[in-house]
């Protein structure tokens, strides 16, 4: 199962899925195998600003902790509660119910210079 | 890097490899956390063959052991393995390994990534005694099967494979041969359950790995492949020190909490330095914490009382069997006692521990 075409990607492998001015957030399939077993996603508060290209949380699993980042600016709407008692939903589906973060974003032709599905494949390639 | 001869097994089987010691290993198949449980309720086999096997023959094998472990080996009986250090002469862990008396000769198995350095401590001492050292790494295999299943398994096919588990006991082990091949069968592990330890010529690792991972069908349980990344975190879980952790050369077996397995009465390299820590009492303990929360501690974590560091984490992991953030620690001797209240800083943000008796975990036995 490849990355989905319906949102944009940055390097680190968060995705980025646009509705209106609200963009929600998660990390890829490929970061979540990765990681392996996620035990614990930290998270912002409703309410946070969130700045593009810099860490808003944290993710953690058995083999790593590593930084989540935005590739967009804009200010927390919703967090994915369900990550607190069943971060494992993030390893089952990324792309899906393991989303993590909403943002009302500032600017929505930000998301315009993130990288397509099929650019952010190709540089996984490597 | 080195490969076992179940490498094409494990890639077949979907295996994450990575480098380890120098081989290519299985990290995990399925996942870490459910390779971790299935061997906690069930069974499971890990291809150890990468751990360094090194037998030792002649007059002069058991002075030369008694010489470099702390354990003493002349009171090993036959048919019997046990735990030791190898240090250095500060008393500085060079090793952790086991050794195991045959009736013919005595086999010392270490860790992968310190069988180079192990055996050229071993040929340094062994020089001017009579004594034979073979390196059995490469020519043989051996896996672990670890978990409450294994002994009820092999009980039942006790008719196909004439291995008495009930008669070896614990740490106890026996050598056979089946259709031709030799094995050796230790009743010991890794991983805090109950199981086995199997050493094969390489020719029939495959065919014996397959032979115990058929699927047992609806009656039997089915021993699954599981992967370092699973032996980690069930050893952390049973209070088991890993060298390059809990054991390096900067600390010494009785801060360790492996003093049982040091005979201060003996002379061995180090011992001299042992008996004074010993006397003197460690400036340091290893301890157990469990944190606050579902984080992660690493290596390396501070441990704090108030403001002042006291101590560090050497492993850490989110036991699956306990659902809590568990850690080992090396914590000054006079701030570890169980009712310190101390914190960890977990990259910048302290969260706080208790000090718990080691093991995390302990079998029904």
């Amino acid at each position: 199962m490849g990355a989905p075409a319906d949102r944009r990607y940055i390097t680190t492998h968060e995705w980025h899925k646009l509705d209106g001015d609200v963009c929600t957030i998660g990390i890829s399939r490929f970061a979540a195998d990765e990681l392996t077993d996620v035990t614990y996603v930290s998270l912002p508060a409703v309410g946070a600003e969130v700045v593009a290209n810099q860490p808003f949380g944290e993710i953690e699993s058995v083999k790593a902790t590593s930084d989540l980042n935005s590739g967009v600016s804009g200010v927390v709407t919703e967090i994915n509660g369900r990550l607190e008692n069943s971060p494992e939903l993030v390893n089952d589906d990324p792309f899906g119910e393991g989303w993590m973060i909403k943002l009302k974003v500032s600017d929505p032709a930000a998301l315009d210079a993130l990288l397509t599905a099929e650019a952010y494949e190709a540089q996984l390639g490597g | 890097m080195l490969k076992t001869a179940l490498h094409s097994t494990h890639e077949r089987l979907g295996a994450r490899l990575i480098d380890f010691g120098g081989w290519e290993m299985p990290v995990m198949y399925r996942g870490i956390r459910d390779e971790h449980v299935h061997t906690r309720t069930a069974s499971s086999i890990f291809d150890v063959s990468h751990m360094g096997r090194i037998e030792f023959r002649g007059p002069a094998a058991e002075g030369l052991l008694d010489h470099v472990c702390t354990r003493n080996i002349a009171k090993l009986k036959v048919a019997r393995s046990g735990y030791s250090h190898v240090c250095n002469e500060d008393g500085g862990v060079l090793d952790d390994v086991i050794v195991s008396r045959f009736e013919d000769h005595l086999l010392m198995v270490c860790n992968a990534s310190n069988r180079e350095k192990i055996l050229a401590h071993l040929h340094k001492h062994a020089k001017g005694r009579d004594v034979v050292i073979e390196d059995k790494t490469t020519s043989t295999v051996m896996f672990a099967i670890q978990g409450p299943a294994t002994l009820p398994l092999f009980r039942e096919n006790l008719d196909k494979l004439p291995i008495d588990v009930d008669a070896m006991g614990r740490y106890g082990f026996v050598t056979g041969s089946y259709m031709g091949t030799g094995y050796s069968v230790f009743r010991s592990g890794y991983t805090g359950e109950d199981g086995l330890e199997l050493i094969l010529p390489t020719m029939a690792g495959v065919l014996v790995w397959n032979y115990l991972t058929k699927d047992g069908g609806e009656k039997r349980v089915t021993v699954r492949p599981a992967g370092l990344g699973a032996r980690d975190t069930l050893r952390l879980e049973a209070g088991m020190p890993l060298y390059g952790h809990e054991l390096h050369k900067g600390i010494d077996p009785i801060s360790a909490r492996c003093g049982w397995c040091v005979d201060l009465e003996k002379d061995f390299i180090g011992a001299a330095a042992l008996r004074q820590i010993n006397a003197d009492g460690p400036r340091r303990k290893l301890v157990g914490l469990v944190l606050e929360g579902r984080r992660i501690a690493r290596q390396g974590a501070g441990v704090l009382v108030g403001d002042q560091m006291v101590g560090e984490v050497t492993s850490g992991t989110l036991s699956p069997t306990l659902e809590k953030s568990i850690a080992m620690a090396y914590v000054d001797a006079d701030r570890s006692d169980a009712d310190e209240k101390l914190s960890v800083d977990l990259r910048g943000s302290r969260v706080g521990a208790t000090i718990v008796p080691l093991p995390f975990y302990k079998r029904v036995q």
